[in-house]
């Protein structure tokens, strides 16, 4: 089955304003690129992105926070970024903040058809205000509820035509996961190669998840914080 | 004289064993990885999807593809593996991270911890925390014993938003190593050359004081 879109601005046909999407990466670490400025390019608007981080300024999802067409954010974390944190205290900006695991776990689950599962993660604390509580073995655990999107938009390193794909070292992180829990699924990958190319072993996502793919270009990849060690 | 962040550093490597694996949280805890104990085998578990966790690459050799959950560009070990989030979490949830070390402005005398949201400040979120403390059988707190107004931060309730509950089992900071033990610290040892009188001082918290407490070894 050829998943192949030509280019990223028909890979993301269809994203219409007020829609709910998710995008991978952890940081600016394996985050979709090029969707991203499509995006910006495309200017829908009132957004709900689902996303662990928010981009800094000028990069990542902090771009489509600078054209101001997220209405909502759903991460874990959101430091490093001063046109978040303007938008957020003048109530511009929506902002749901989640344990990392439960947010992790809920695009699995979205993507899986479980509806809802109990953790440990957020018991005793705000994160557990309004949500069902159970106790199990001896211990109290809340309930969270799957999530799943409009379109999910996820960079991988290898994909092939049939939509398969495989990440390279911690890039990976969200990634496998929205991927499975868009109801349409964008991949954009560094290497696009024909179906059969791919060792079948190695897929970390198998292309039933994936509905369209394409190459993308000139790919940036800034690092966030660049720590080094001096050779002796 | 209290311990420096180094300090604190070296005297939580003491507590690793070996075989564990382990989740380092972002300042202090960080640290712990350049003093591991001579003939202890650990590997670090980084929560955005690395095991075997290595030192920062040499100038040139970055990855953009590899960070640790501070975003910092790091290199892996032999024996190293990826992960996506929900895998990672399944191994701290699953009580597969034999230790988490983290960092916290606030720990209570019934292990209560608060170190993401101060409130009327800018929130940036919890990150892995919540899932890390809620679930981990081993948690070791690395703090100052004091904030920066000079106020304590071991105390009888937290008064910051909490991140998790009745989870912290033993706090070092550059005065003590103090176990919580059903509702109270218990103080273990004592940085080298400061006195009992200046721990009790500074902890708010019911403070279980022994007879004779032991200075670190560092």
């Amino acid at each position: 089955m050829d998943k192949v879109v030509a280019n990223v601005s028909v890979a993301l046909d269809g994203i219409e304003d007020g829609m709910t999407l998710m995008l991978g990466g952890f940081g600016l670490c394996g985050i979709p690129e090029n969707s991203i400025l499509e995006l910006v390019k495309k200017g829908k608007k009132n957004l709900t992105c689902i996303s662990n981080n928010a981009g800094v300024d000028g990069f990542g999802l902090g771009l489509l926070l600078e054209s101001k067409q997220i209405k909502k954010m759903i991460s874990s974390y959101v430091g490093e970024n001063d046109e978040f944190e303007r938008q957020m205290l003048s109530g511009e900006l929506e902002v749901d903040l989640i344990p990392q695991g439960s947010l992790a776990e809920r695009c699995r689950a979205g993507g899986a058809g479980i509806p809802a599962f109990y953790t440990p993660a957020g018991f005793g604390t705000e994160v557990a205000e309004g949500k069902e509580m159970r106790t199990y073995n001896g211990k109290p655990h809340i309930l969270e509820t799957a999530l799943t999107a409009d379109f999910a938009i996820v960079k991988a390193w290898k994909g092939d035509t049939a939509g398969n794909l495989i990440y390279k070292a911690s890039a990976r992180n969200f990634n496998p996961l929205m991927a499975m829990a868009g109801k349409i699924t964008i991949a954009e990958v560094e290497e696009l190669v024909p179906a059969g190319t791919l060792d079948p072993n190695q897929i970390h996502t198998p292309g039933i998840f994936v509905q369209r793919i394409f190459q993308g270009k000139a790919f940036e990849k800034r690092i966030e914080q660049r720590t080094v060690r001096k050779k002796d | 004289m209290a311990l420096d962040k180094i300090g604190i550093a070296k005297r939580i490597a003491q507590e690793l064993r070996n075989g564990w694996y382990v989740n380092l949280g972002i300042g202090i805890p960080t640290l712990v990885a350049n003093y591991i104990p001579e003939g202890i085998e650990v590997e670090f578990q980084s929560e955005n999807g690395v095991l075997g966790m290595g030192p920062f690459p040499f100038e040139g050799e970055e990855d953009a593809d590899l960070i640790n959950a501070g975003k910092q560009t790091i290199t892996t070990l032999p024996g190293a593996s990826f992960f996506d989030s929900a895998e990672s979490f399944a191994m701290i949830r699953g009580q597969h991270v034999q230790l988490t070390v983290l960092g916290a402005m606030e720990v209570s005398q019934n292990g209560d911890i608060a170190n993401w949201k101060i409130p009327g400040k800018m929130v940036k979120g919890m990150g892995g925390a919540m899932d890390l403390v809620a679930s981990a059988d081993n948690i070791i707190v690395a703090m100052m014993h004091s904030n920066k107004a000079g106020e304590s931060k071991l105390l009888i309730n937290c008064t910051l938003p909490l991140t998790g509950v009745g989870c912290v089992k033993k706090v070092v900071t550059e005065l003590a190593v103090l176990e919580i033990i059903d509702g109270a610290f218990h103080l273990i040892e004592r940085a080298p050359g400061v006195s009992v009188e200046e721990i009790v001082s500074k902890t708010e918290g019911l403070l279980i004081v022994p007879e004779f407490v032991p200075e670190m070894q560092l």
